[in-house]
């Protein structure tokens, strides 16, 4: 046999003749992907089939959704919410669950980054025929993210912008009278979540955060379909399906620490893939005090907004108020927030949050689904 | 100097920011390279190896090569302990780099290597 390559030398020839790899569950066509969970070596139909259907077992072993549920999609265009918003489309009509899909995202107001993935968002309303309701900061709150950061600079930002964006996500929802969000977190998203939790001490978040369904402090459930899902699969998904997404580090985000657990996360799945699950695992073991506490804790309205607080004013109205008086730190740190009140009462000038109304009767309590 | 092999080399999920905001780039790069690889010493411009001498091109040399040649900036975005950084997902050929013997994989003339940060925000 005469190469037609004189320079390569006999790991070529075999890389040449070598047969394809087969996928390890049809055996009939070439393997494209090895899963990090399983190590198996997969086929591209196969790894569509297999990454849908899990995430339709993880819906249906949760329980998550009813037929005639309004669900919104927490859409970013970013890869988690793209995909997401492309697998319940397809789970829905797959398997006749009985949704009303809809796109919900939120407009923090921040130049060149926010404005261009909106875009992104819009693009999939068309791809996905979903309606798509956007709400803004600036119109909730009266502040962009871009002059929240031109008051307050880039430090605390993301603790306004966190806030804000929570209570923006509830309102929006509200508005479109749906009874579950479902946002984009991935396995990687929670475990890293565990890992900052653990480095902080943060004992009862730790097992909060690997919950798939929590109602939080509203009536409106928020669960996450892709909690098993692996990044690496989502964003192969996405590239193997052609979806249309935005990948941009916000501009605003310089979350150091966050960072830092998202690269040990990384190395830990580069050596053990599972990894990833094994920390989300270890984050559950801290999941059934938590929902104890969770159950004991009194709700309140916030007096101003009528948002659901548990302190006299709710988080978005103590930040709201610290950057209208130019005293932002005031929710950031317990020392500024004495120094707020020892100032005197809000002016009766202040911008406020409109009022949150309750747009439906009270929901039937959510079912803290422990995975099996 | 080594004959080169020329290979289509697309970023994708946020990597592209780091090569002047270009996805898809068609390099060249030489056939026959030094046979160990070249983590701390620059390929800028690297003429590889004399024919018969050093190891074929790979994945892992074009990876340093990008870095080297392409790459505008933040290199340890891209690259870290001599591969890419943890979190950066590889196609050989539109196939996952982990069934193609990842840096191992010796290239061939038109392949399609694609590189995805699966870091960017979802
Ligand atoms: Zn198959
Ligand atoms: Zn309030």
């Amino acid at each position: 046999m005469t190469s037609p390559h004189p320079h390569l030398g006999i790991r070529d020839l075999l890389q040449t003749i070598m047969p394809p790899r087969l996928c390890a569950l049809c055996h009939d066509a070439r393997a494209i992907l090895k899963r990090p969970k399983t190590g198996q070596q997969i086929c591209k139909e196969c790894f569509f089939w297999v990454f849908e259907t899990e995430v339709h077992n993880t819906i249906t072993e949760a329980k998550l959704f009813k037929p005639g549920d309004r669900v919104a999609i927490g859409a970013s265009g970013g890869k988690d919410s793209t995909v997401l918003a492309h697998v319940m489309k397809t789970l829905n009509d797959r398997y006749e669950y009985g949704l009303e899909l809809f796109l919900l995202s939120i407009d923090e107001g921040i130049t060149g980054y926010r404005d261009d993935s909106l875009e992104t968002v819009k693009r999939n309303q068309q791809q996905y025929d979903m309606p798509l309701k956007i709400l803004s900061y600036d119109e909730l709150y009266g502040w962009t993210m871009d002059a929240i950061v031109s008051q307050i600079g880039k430090k605390n930002n993301c603790t306004f912008c966190g806030v804000f964006r929570r209570q923006a996500l509830d309102r929006g929802a509200a508005s479109l009278h749906v009874d579950h969000i479902v946002t984009g977190h991935n396995a990687d998203d929670i475990a890293e979540t565990v890992l900052m939790n653990i480095m902080r001490g943060d004992i009862a978040r730790l097992g909060r955060c690997t919950l798939i369904c929590t109602q939080g402090e509203d009536t409106i459930k928020r669960s996450k379909p892709f909690k098993y899902a692996y990044e690496k699969e989502i964003v192969m998904y996405a590239y193997f399906k052609k979806l249309d997404y935005f990948s941009t580090e916000c501009i605003y985000s310089p979350d150091a620490y966050r960072g830092h657990a998202r690269a040990f996360l990384k190395d830990l799945e580069a050596a053990r893939p599972s990894a990833i699950i094994d920390i989300i695992h270890s984050g559950e073991m801290f999941e059934v005090k938590e929902e104890v506490k969770a159950t004991q804790k009194s709700q309140k309205t916030c007096k101003r907004c009528g948002y659901m607080s548990s302190n006299e004013l709710c988080k978005a109205c103590t930040l709201l108020e610290g950057l209208e008086r130019g005293m932002a730190a005031a929710a950031v740190t317990e020392r500024a927030r004495k120094k707020l009140d020892a100032e005197g009462p809000a002016p009766e000038s202040l911008r406020t949050i409109p009022f949150f109304q309750q747009s439906r009767g009270p929901h039937p309590s959510v079912a803290l689904e422990r995975p099996t | 100097m080594s004959a080169q092999i020329s290979v289509k080399v697309e970023f994708g999920g946020g990597l592209e920011l780091l090569f002047d905001n270009q996805r898809s780039h068609r390099v060249s790069v030489p056939v026959r390279v030094a046979a160990t690889p070249a983590e701390k010493k620059s390929l800028k411009d690297d003429t590889g190896a004399a024919e018969g001498e050093g190891r074929q091109a790979d994945v892992a040399y074009l990876i340093l090569w990008l870095r080297d040649n392409l790459l505008k900036e933040r290199a340890e975005l891209f690259v870290e302990n001599g591969t890419v950084r943890p979190g950066i997902l590889v196609l050989v050929n539109d196939t996952d780099w982990e069934l193609e013997g990842e840096g191992d994989y010796q290239l061939k003339d038109g392949d399609e290597i694609v590189f995805i940060s699966t870091l960017h925000g979802g």
